[in-house]
């Protein structure tokens, strides 16, 4: 069996694009980066939501749908996260999380 | 010149695509469609990592832009044609095109010098190997039941799903989107008001 009919490559492949979007999200100093890695994480779930989908036959199109729905909900989520965004940098002039500390003084 | 960069960088990026292909199709001996997996998955993790690593952040977004292109392409290997072609339209038209215009508003002259990381990033990286390493072995340690053929999703059945038995949760997401929308032209507009 090659590695395109197997579930564990989709799996994994999906953890490893997880894994680099939590990365992302921990390390980077830049809000869109954030908020780019967070959509990193969104897609490596759909892609796992879309292998089952594929490969348990009772999931047969309920995958599809589940992923369509995800995808809408990645879709206001990113409007409302950048509209957000936006509305800070018109405060702050920076687009650095780190210099957001106006609640810690 | 910078001409002979972009060629090389060219040639780099074509060898890094091809050559898992030529690895699983040769050495493993795998079927067509093995190589066209192994080379979008190297695609995507490649432009996975240039997205969260890269120093000017609008190539960040464009790495985005190939990231998602190259997931379209599993989900067609997957046999999902209606899901691929949602996240053409939506990842690469509208979301990633959102954040691009995002970051042309909030970026100044000095972002690419200063610092990209925060403090915390080697703990980050360790902890982002652990989740990777962690999913791999559970994905890998479970027995997931009956397997059935992979069967390609008819968009027709995609549709009488969507429409029958789901429409409530199509229309609660109609709502939802509509209430992005509000939300995100009240957040991005309201600083007429406070100018004063």
């Amino acid at each position: 069996m090659g590695i395109a009919d197997q579930l564990n490559t989709y799996l994994t492949l999906s953890g490893m694009l997880f894994s680099i979007g939590t990365f992302g999200f921990l390390a980077r100093r830049n809000a869109i980066s954030m908020l780019m890695s967070i959509e990193l994480m969104l897609n490596a779930v759909n892609l796992s939501i879309v292998a089952f989908g594929a490969f348990v036959p009772s999931l047969q199109g309920q995958g599809a749908v589940i992923a369509l729905m995800v995808m809408a909900v990645a879709a206001a989520e990113a409007t409302v996260g950048l509209a957000i965004v936006i509305a800070i940098f018109r405060n702050r002039k920076t687009p650095l999380v780190d210099e957001y500390d106006a609640m810690r003084r | 010149m910078r001409a002979w960069l972009y060629l090389l960088a060219a040639a780099i990026a074509g060898a890094i695509v091809t050559t898992p292909a030529l690895f699983v199709l040769i050495l493993l001996g795998g079927s067509f469609n093995d190589a066209l997996v192994a080379s979008l998955a190297t695609l995507m993790l490649t432009a996975g990592i240039a997205v969260v690593t890269m120093r000017d952040i609008i190539r960040c977004g464009l790495a985005m832009i190939v990231c998602f292109c190259a997931l379209a392409g599993l989900y067609v290997t997957l046999g999902a044609p209606m899901v691929a072609a949602a996240q053409v339209i939506v990842y690469i038209g509208a979301i990633s095109v959102l954040i691009l215009f995002a970051i042309m508003l909030t970026q100044d002259k000095v972002a690419p010098s200063r610092l990209v990381f925060q403090t915390q990033a080697a703990p980050a990286a360790v902890a982002a190997i652990i989740v990777a390493v962690l999913v791999s072995v559970a994905a890998a340690g479970t027995n997931w039941g009956a397997m059935g053929e992979h069967v390609r999703i008819a968009t027709n059945d995609l549709a009488n799903l969507l429409f029958e038995q789901y429409t409530l949760a199509f229309e609660a997401v109609s709502v939802l989107l509509l209430a992005a929308v509000i939300g995100g032209v009240f957040l991005a507009k309201r600083e007429k008001d406070q100018s004063a």
